[in-house]
């Protein structure tokens, strides 16, 4: 970047000839591609016809939002019908409850999960012993590579009514269709699994604190709460701020397969969020058009929230954004 | 020098009985906590692993014993039997390995251009790419694309929409520029050797990464489920997280697996039973693998977040 800066400058500074410079650059560019075309083609391609193919073909597939889409007509034989299925699902109270649905389980599940790797990597920093930290730090990753489904029905199992948690209270409750609880059992289980495995960054930064800052510390006998405010914290102060960051712009992503597994028919006033709705309406339901226009809310709301949270990043980090 | 290396050595085997009476509160609830979840994990975990050899009756009624002359392999001989498991093994096989090579192949060639300073054109493709993280088309058009191309219950509709990752290729690109430059002189390579440069003399430094990127990769494809449940239909072609969907959150498992019980009663328990069964024997190959992957997480940790 800064080097085109510099190249930029150079050739307005010599403004008479700035015509037969940009005729000049443009020929330079076209000898570098000749050169390099291996750059291009070999290297480059695969990614960028990929990219073509599958992202932006699809963004054009966008105008079915407002069409009547019919499949057998195509795009272009589709009648179009402006904004009325955004006007249909904003007018819904049923998509609100989604909406809702949405932002209370991914606000509620950055407050709840985010601190606990932080908090984690803190405990982990304590155990002096090189391997006790080692066989902890196993047990804790362990969760992250089970998968999805597993974990849902791993989920299911324990709070089903004949399930080990009903048998230790002496229960026979039915968690699994109590809108009340959804949240609460995405939300803890989640932290059961991820929270190990996104701890290893914070472990990591703490172990490279500076040794110097930890030694004076020492030496000035300062206790864990002073030693985390002047050595500990500082060291994880930047990717603790880029990690709220990064996670408080994807608030309207939350993903579909985790939902979607704990779902029941039972759970739905709460378990129903934009990513499993979209699903149903166009791929059980067939509405093609009525679920790309909530598709498209949805990612358009994501992408405010996005630029919304680099600006002020930029702010806070002197201009330069993510 | 050597005082400061005693002064360390000190200072990092501190004894519990000097700390102070603040401290000593605090790092008692500290290693209360992370105690609590290390059990938090292990306790479901043996239960998980106990209650796969019990039998069906007395596990619904009273849970799990360690009574190891009840304990009886039914559940494992019925998942092992089953062939759609099989299937579903293979499938998931064949698919996270295909997708890994490809990917990570397609990413690692990308951030190669990306990463040069001199390439043409580097900010154009920059924005073309960038865009794509905030920005797509959504469920229905992607599906109808698929369908379009007459991908349909083609394993490729699963492996190619997201073959090339930007994060991971931004990744490999902030690695790339971290080799040093001496590398590339001493290799004095002109334009028409960049292939020879690559495969030659970049890959074989960027290890580490590469690891990275495809444990990232393989996992994610093999723990996956949504792409394989819109695009494929037939039952040959399921990867293994559909078969464990059907038995796990379903509760619906392969016919062939409880169809001997007579009463529905039965059936039920055992299906419940297979649960476990079906979790331990699907969760083995990756909790297996994971250990001998350990010595990458730090690095690859690293590399996502810092960057560049």
């Amino acid at each position: 970047m800064r080097e085109r800066r510099k190249m930029m400058s150079n050739s307005t500074s010599v403004s008479d000839r700035k015509q037969g410079s940009k005729v000049r650059e443009f020929h330079n560019s076209l000898v570098y591609v000749k050169q390099h075309w291996q750059l291009y083609v070999i290297f480059l391609l695969p990614a960028l016809a990929l990219t073509l193919i599958f992202k932006y073909i699809p963004m054009g597939g966008i105008l079915i939002a407002f069409q009547e889409y019919n499949p057998f007509r195509g795009i272009l034989g589709s009648e179009w019908v402006g904004f009325s299925y955004f006007k249909r699902f904003l007018s819904s109270p049923d998509f609100m409850t989604y909406l809702a649905n949405t932002l209370k389980l991914s606000i509620f599940g950055l407050l709840w999960g985010f601190p606990v790797p932080i908090i984690l990597a803190f405990l982990l920093n304590r155990i002096q012993s090189k391997g006790l930290k080692k066989k902890v730090q196993l047990v804790l990753y362990l969760p992250n590579f089970i998968s999805v489904i597993v974990l849902c029905g791993i989920v299911k199992i324990f709070l089903s009514v004949t399930g080990p948690v009903n048998l230790l209270l002496g229960t026979q409750i039915n968690f699994m269709t109590m809108p009340e609880a959804w949240r609460t059992i995405y939300i803890a289980s989640g932290i059961w699994q991820g929270a190990g495995w996104a701890s290893i960054m914070y472990t990591a930064a703490l172990a490279n604190a500076s040794q110097d800052l930890r030694e004076a510390a020492w030496l000035d006998g300062a206790n864990i709460l002073q030693q985390i405010k002047a050595v500990e914290w500082p060291a994880i102060k930047d990717i603790v701020v880029i990690q709220f960051i990064l996670q408080a712009g994807n608030i309207m992503s939350v993903g579909f397969e985790k939902a979607y597994a704990l779902q029941t028919d039972l759970n739905l006033a709460s378990s129903e969020i934009i990513s499993t709705y979209v699903y149903k309406q166009g791929l059980i339901s067939g509405n093609f058009s009525f679920s790309t226009a909530v598709g498209l809310f949805n990612t358009i709301i994501n992408v405010i929230l996005l630029l919304s949270v680099n600006k002020i990043v930029a702010r806070m980090n002197e201009g330069q954004g993510l | 020098m050597k005082d400061r290396d005693y002064r360390r050595f000190v200072m990092n085997k501190k004894k519990f009985s000097s700390y102070g009476v603040q401290d000593k509160v605090l790092l008692t609830i500290g290693y209360l906590l992370i105690g609590l979840f290390v059990l938090a994990i292990i306790i479901p975990v043996i239960y998980i692993i106990v209650a796969s050899f019990m039998d069906p009756v007395t596990l619904q009624n009273k849970g799990i014993t360690f009574d190891f002359s009840k304990w009886t392999l039914t559940a494992y001989q019925r998942v092992i039997s089953n062939s759609q498991i099989w299937v579903g093994f293979k499938n998931a096989v064949v698919y996270s390995v295909v997708f890994t090579v490809v990917s990570v192949g397609i990413t690692l060639l990308a951030a190669y251009p990306m990463s040069r300073a001199d390439f043409k054109g580097r900010g154009f493709f920059n924005v073309i790419f960038m865009i794509t993280m905030f920005f797509g088309g959504g469920l229905i058009p992607t599906y109808l694309l698929i369908g379009n191309l007459g991908l349909l219950d083609s394993m490729w509709a699963v492996i190619l929409p997201g073959a090339f990752s930007v994060w991971n290729m931004t990744i490999a690109r902030t690695y790339y520029r971290g080799i040093p430059g001496e590398i590339r002189e001493a290799a004095d390579v002109d334009g028409a050797n960049e292939i020879i440069y690559f495969f030659k003399i970049l890959l074989p430094v960027c290890t580490p990464i590469i690891a990275v990127l495809a444990l990232w990769q393989f996992v994610a494809m093999w723990n996956s489920y949504f792409d394989a449940m819109i695009y494929l239909n037939s039952s040959a072609k399921q990867p293994l997280q559909l078969v464990l969907r059907a038995i796990l959150i379903q509760s619906k498992p392969e016919p062939g697996m409880i169809s001997d019980m007579q009463s529905t009663a039965q059936r039920a328990q055992l299906a419940e039973l297979l649960k476990y069964a079906t979790i331990i024997i699907s969760s083995l190959p990756l909790l297996v693998m994971y250990p001998f992957f350990q010595k990458y997480f730090d690095s690859g940790i690293m590399a996502g977040s810092v960057k560049g």
